[in-house]
C-alpha cells in the first residue's frame, strides 16, 4: 500500500521533471504528450505529430507500415521492395509473423526477400525499367497470383510512378493482380501513415474482386488488425473452426489473396488493432454494410468477451451454447494457470510502450495478473486511440495527413447489403452493450492518476524506470537491451521475444507463465555491473 | 590546375561565355578541360565543332563500370579536353544524382591527373543550384572558383544572389570562393553599373562586361566560338579579355548574399527609376 501511493505521488511530477531537462521548445511540446489519466473526463493528448529529432523515437517509417504490418504476412502475394537494398532486406522475416499454407505444395513467398536492389544509375536515370524487369522475373519464376510494389524514400524522390508500372505490367500478365503503393517512409510522422495507405491499397485492389469465399459454417466474420505475432492468429483460428464461425479474412496475419478478395461476404467485421485497420473496417462498412467492432483476443476474460459478442451479434442460441462450452473448457485451466502465476505477480507493476493497440490490449492479461499498468503509451498512435472515436471530428488535419491519398468510398451498387438495420445494431447495443463502429480508446481503461505517454523519448524512458522502477517493462527490440542493462527485466511485445502466442486462452496462459518468470525473476536484481560491486580503478599519469 | 565552376540562370549564356573563354585560355597556351554539368549535353558544342559526343552517364549505362577515359573524352578547339556529364530524360531519375555519378567516375578514369597537365577544369553547370546535385561541383572541393554569369535583367540578379548564397554556405566549411560576375548584356539601362554595384554589395568584383554582339550568333550557327569562327572581330577581343582577366585574377571571396528587399532596391534605383 505504502508503495502505491509513493508511486501515484511521482507520477504526476514526471512531466514537470522532464520538461525541466529539456530545452523550452522541445519541453513545450513533449508537455502535450504527457497526460495524466482520468477516466471520468479524458484529457486531451497529442499524438500523431512529427518526433522531435535527436529523442531517440521509437517510431519506424511509412514504409514499414504499410509493407512490414499490413502487407507484410500474406503469403501468397509477392511483395517487392523498390529501392536500394537496405529497405527489403531488413524488413525480411523481422517481425515474426507466421503463416501456414494448408499444404506443402502450396504457395508461400514469406522466406524471400523481394527487391530491385536500386543502384546509382537507377537513381540517375530512373528505376521503371528495372522495376518491370523485376516484375517479370517474379512472374516468370514464381507465377504468383498477386504482386504489390512498395516504394521506399529514393523512389518518391526521383519520381518513379510505381502505379503506372502496375498498370503497365498488369497489361502484360492480365492475370496477375499487380498493384503499388506510394509508401515512402518520408510519407508520415510515422509508421501509421503506411498503415492508411496499406487499407487504400486493399480496399482499391483486393476487397471485394471475389464474390464466392471458401465456406464451411453458417455464419462469417472477418478478424482484422490480427497479424500473427507468434502464432496468435493460429489460436483464434483455432476457437473460431470450435465454435462454428467461419473467418473469411483475417488481416493479414496467416492471409491470403482469396482472404482479402472476399472479405466483402463476411457478415461482422472484429477489430483487434484500431490503428492499423480501422480504414479497412470502415470502409466495409460503408461500401458493403458490414458492421464492425472493437475485440480483444489479448486476455482470458477479454477473449470471452469478445467470442460472446459473436454469439450476441448472430442471436443463434446453438451458437450461444456452443461458444459458452468452449470458454468453459478453456477456463478451467486458465483459472489453474492464473493462481499460479497470480501468486507470485500480485501487486507488481508494468510499464507499456508499444503499438497502436497493443499498449491497450496487454493491460487486460496484467489485470488478470493482477498488476497493475502504471505508465502506458503507443509509438503512432493517434488521439482516437487513446481518447476514443468521439476525438476524431476534432482532430486537426495537418500537413502530414495530407501525404496520404484521400480515397472516396461509396456503397457498392450491387453487393450493399445492410447486414444489421439500425433498429437492430441499437437493440443490440442495448441489450449486450456492443458498440458498433466505435473505440473508446485506452485512456477509459487505465486508471486514475496514470500516466500516458505518446511517443516516449528515450531520455524520458530512463527517467521512468529511475524514478518508479516497474517489475517489467514493455517495448521493442531499441529498448530492450538499454532497459536490461538497468535491472529491470523487460518484455518485447512486438515480437514476443521468440515467445508466444499470447492470443485467446491458450495464449493468454503463455503470457502468464512469460511474466511470472521474467518480473518475479531475482537474477535482475543480483545482477550488478562491475563498477557497482568495486571499487573504481585508479590510475595516474607516469609523466610529469 | 584552377577548378572553375560557371554558374548562372538558365538561358543567360553560361555555355557560350564559357566555351569562348576556354577558347581564349586555349589560345594563350593554357590546357583547358571543360566538363558539361546540364543533361542536355550542350556544353562543349562549339569547341567540338557541333561534334555530337557520348556522354559520360550514357556511356557509363550502355558499357558499365569498365570504360576509358577515351570513350568520354574528345579533343577539341586548341587541344582543348571535352566531357559531357549528361543525364536522364526530362522528368526521369536524378539529373542531380548523375553530375555527382559521372564526376566521381571522371576523377577514377585519372581525368584530373598530374600527367593530364592541366591548368583549367571548367564546369559548365546547368541554370540555378535547385538541389544538392546541382550543388555537386562546388562541394567537396571539385571546383574551388566561381564565376556568375549575369545580366541587368531582374531574374538573372535574383538566380545569380541565390547562387551566392549556396557559395556562402559551401565556403564556409570548404574551398569554394566566388571570383566574380560575368555580366553577359542584354542591353539594359544602366546595366553595368547596376552589375558593379551589385557585385560590390556581394563583396565581389564585376570581372568582365561582355557586350551584346551579333557575331556571337553567326558563330553559334557556325558551330564555332567567335575566337575560332572570328578571331579578328571586336567580340574575339572581349572574351580574350575576360581569359586574361580570369587568368590574372586574385579577387576570391565568399559572398555575402543579398536581402529580397536590398535587391529589389538595386534594381529600382538603377533601372526602372532612370
Amino acid at each position: 500500500m505504502e508503495k502505491k501511493i509513493k508511486k501515484e505521488l511521482d507520477l504526476t511530477n514526471f512531466t514537470d521533471e522532464v520538461v525541466a531537462a529539456y530545452p523550452s521548445k522541445v519541453g513545450k511540446k513533449r508537455a502535450k504528450s504527457i497526460v495524466i489519466n482520468d477516466p471520468d473526463s479524458i484529457p486531451k493528448i497529442q499524438a500523431n505529430v512529427r518526433t522531435i529529432p535527436g529523442i531517440i523515437t521509437q517510431r519506424g517509417c511509412t514504409y514499414a507500415g504499410c509493407k512490414g504490418v499490413v502487407l507484410g504476412p500474406t503469403r501468397d502475394i509477392v511483395n517487392i521492395t523498390h529501392g536500394p537494398i537496405g529497405c527489403g532486406y531488413y524488413s525480411w522475416l523481422t517481425r515474426r509473423n507466421q503463416t501456414r499454407a494448408d499444404k506443402p505444395e502450396m504457395e508461400n513467398y514469406i522466406p524471400y526477400a523481394f527487391s530491385t536492389d536500386m543502384q546509382d544509375s537507377n537513381i540517375v536515370f530512373g528505376g521503371e525499367e528495372k522495376l518491370k524487369q523485376a516484375i517479370r522475373e517474379a512472374h516468370e519464376l514464381f507465377h504468383p497470383k498477386g504482386i504489390a510494389i512498395f516504394s521506399t524514400c529514393p523512389v518518391g524522390l526521383i519520381g518513379d510512378d510505381v502505379h503506372r508500372v502496375a498498370r503497365q505490367m498488369k497489361e502484360e500478365f492480365p492475370e496477375v493482380n499487380i498493384f503499388g503503393f506510394s509508401c515512402e517512409g518520408y510519407r508520415g510522422v510515422s509508421q501509421s501513415a503506411g498503415h492508411h495507405i496499406a487499407n487504400n491499397g486493399l480496399y482499391k485492389n483486393l476487397i471485394g474482386n471475389n464474390d464466392n469465399p471458401t465456406r464451411k459454417h453458417k455464419y462469417a466474420v472477418n478478424v482484422l488488425g490480427e497479424y500473427n505475432i507468434g502464432g496468435d492468429a493460429f489460436v483464434i483460428e483455432d476457437l473460431f473452426e470450435r465454435i462454428g464461425v467461419d473467418i473469411i479474412a483475417t488481416m493479414s496475419g496467416n492471409s491470403t489473396l482469396e482472404q482479402f478478395e472476399t472479405a466483402h461476404t463476411a457478415d461482422f467485421s472484429l477489430v483487434m488493432c484500431h490503428r492499423s485497420i480501422n480504414y479497412v473496417a470502415e470502409m466495409l462498412e460503408t461500401s458493403f454494410g458490414i458492421p464492425w467492432a472493437k475485440a480483444n483476443f489479448i486476455g482470458a476474460d477479454a477473449t470471452a468477451k469478445t467470442l460472446r459478442k459473436v454469439g450476441q451479434y448472430f442471436g443463434d442460441q446453438e451458437l450461444i451454447d456452443r461458444i459458452e462450452v468452449v470458454i468453459a473448457e478453456e477456463m478451467e485451466t486458465v483459472k489453474t494457470a492464473i493462481a499460479k502465476a497470480k501468486a507470485k505477480t500480485e501487486g507488481k507493476t508494468a510499464m507499456m510502450f508499444v503499438g497502436g493497440s497493443r499498449a491497450h490490449h496487454y493491460q487486460e492479461l496484467f489485470t488478470e495478473l493482477g498488476m497493475e499498468t502504471l505508465v502506458a503509451g503507443y509509438e503512432f498512435g493517434h488521439r482516437d486511440d487513446y481518447e476514443g472515436r468521439r476525438v476524431m471530428p476534432t482532430i486537426q488535419i495537418d500537413a502530414d495527413s495530407r501525404n496520404i491519398e484521400e480515397i472516396t468510398v461509396v456503397p457498392d451498387p450491387t453487393r450493399f447489403n445492410p447486414r444489421k438495420s439500425e433498429e437492430e445494431l441499437a437493440q443490440l447495443k442495448e441489450a449486450f452493450d456492443i458498440e458498433f463502429n466505435e473505440y473508446k480508446g485506452m485512456m477509459t481503461d487505465m486508471k486514475k492518476g496514470t500516466l500516458v505517454i505518446d511517443d516516449l523519448s528515450h531520455f524520458e524512458m530512463e527517467k521512468l524506470i529511475e524514478l518508479y522502477k516497474p517489475d517489467v517493462f514493455c517495448a521493442g527490440i531499441k529498448e530492450k537491451y538499454v532497459v536490461q542493462k538497468m535491472g529491470i527485466p523487460m518484455k518485447q511485445l512486438h515480437n514476443y521475444d521468440n515467445g508466444g502466442p499470447y492470443a485467446g486462452f491458450k495464449g493468454a496462459i503463455n503470457f502468464y507463465k512469460d511474466i511470472e518468470m521474467i518480473a518475479c525473476s531475482t537474477i535482475f536484481k543480483q545482477m550488478k555491473a562491475p563498477w557497482e560491486n568495486e571499487a573504481f580503478v585508479t590510475a595516474e599519469y607516469v609523466f610529469n | 590546375m584552377r577548378k572553375i565552376a560557371i554558374y548562372g540562370k538558365g538561358g543567360i549564356g553560361k555555355s557560350t561565355t564559357t566555351q569562348n573563354t576556354v577558347a581564349g585560355l586555349a589560345e594563350m597556351g593554357k590546357k583547358v578541360m571543360v566538363v558539361g554539368c546540364d543533361p542536355k549535353a550542350d556544353s562543349t558544342r562549339l569547341l567540338l565543332h557541333g561534334l555530337a559526343q557520348k556522354t559520360v552517364l550514357d556511356t557509363l549505362r550502355d558499357e558499365g563500370e569498365d570504360i576509358d577515359l577515351d570513350d568520354v573524352m574528345k579533343t577539341g578547339f586548341s587541344n582543348t579536353s571535352c566531357v559531357e556529364s549528361g543525364g536522364p530524360e526530362p522528368g526521369v531519375g536524378c539529373a542531380g544524382r548523375g553530375i555527382i555519378t559521372s564526376i566521381n567516375l571522371l576523377e577514377q578514369l585519372g581525368a584530373y591527373d598530374e600527367d593530364k597537365a592541366l591548368d583549367y577544369v571548367f564546369y559548365d553547370v546547368l541554370g540555378d543550384v535547385v538541389c544538392g546535385g546541382f550543388a555537386m561541383p562546388i562541394r567537396d572541393g571539385k571546383a574551388e572558383e566561381v564565376y556568375i554569369v549575369v545580366s541587368g535583367e531582374m531574374m538573372a540578379m535574383y538566380a545569380a544572389n541565390n547562387i551566392c548564397k549556396s557559395i556562402s554556405k559551401f565556403g564556409k566549411v570548404g574551398t569554394v570562393r566566388l571570383g566574380g560576375l560575368i555580366c553577359n548584356s542584354r542591353k539594359v539601362d544602366n546595366e553595368a553599373n547596376m552589375i558593379e554595384e551589385f557585385a560590390r554589395q556581394l563583396g565581389t568584383q564585376m570581372i568582365h562586361f561582355v557586350p551584346r554582339e551579333n557575331m556571337v550568333q553567326h558563330a553559334e550557327i557556325n558551330r564555332k566560338t567567335v575566337i575560332d569562327h572570328a578571331p579578328e572581330h571586336a567580340q574575339a577581343n572581349e572574351y580574350r579579355s575576360l581569359a586574361k582577366k580570369i587568368n590574372d585574377n586574385q579577387m576570391f571571396v565568399i559572398p555575402q548574399p543579398l536581402e529580397m528587399s536590398a535587391l529589389e532596391e538595386l534594381l529600382v534605383g538603377f533601372g526602372i527609376m532612370n
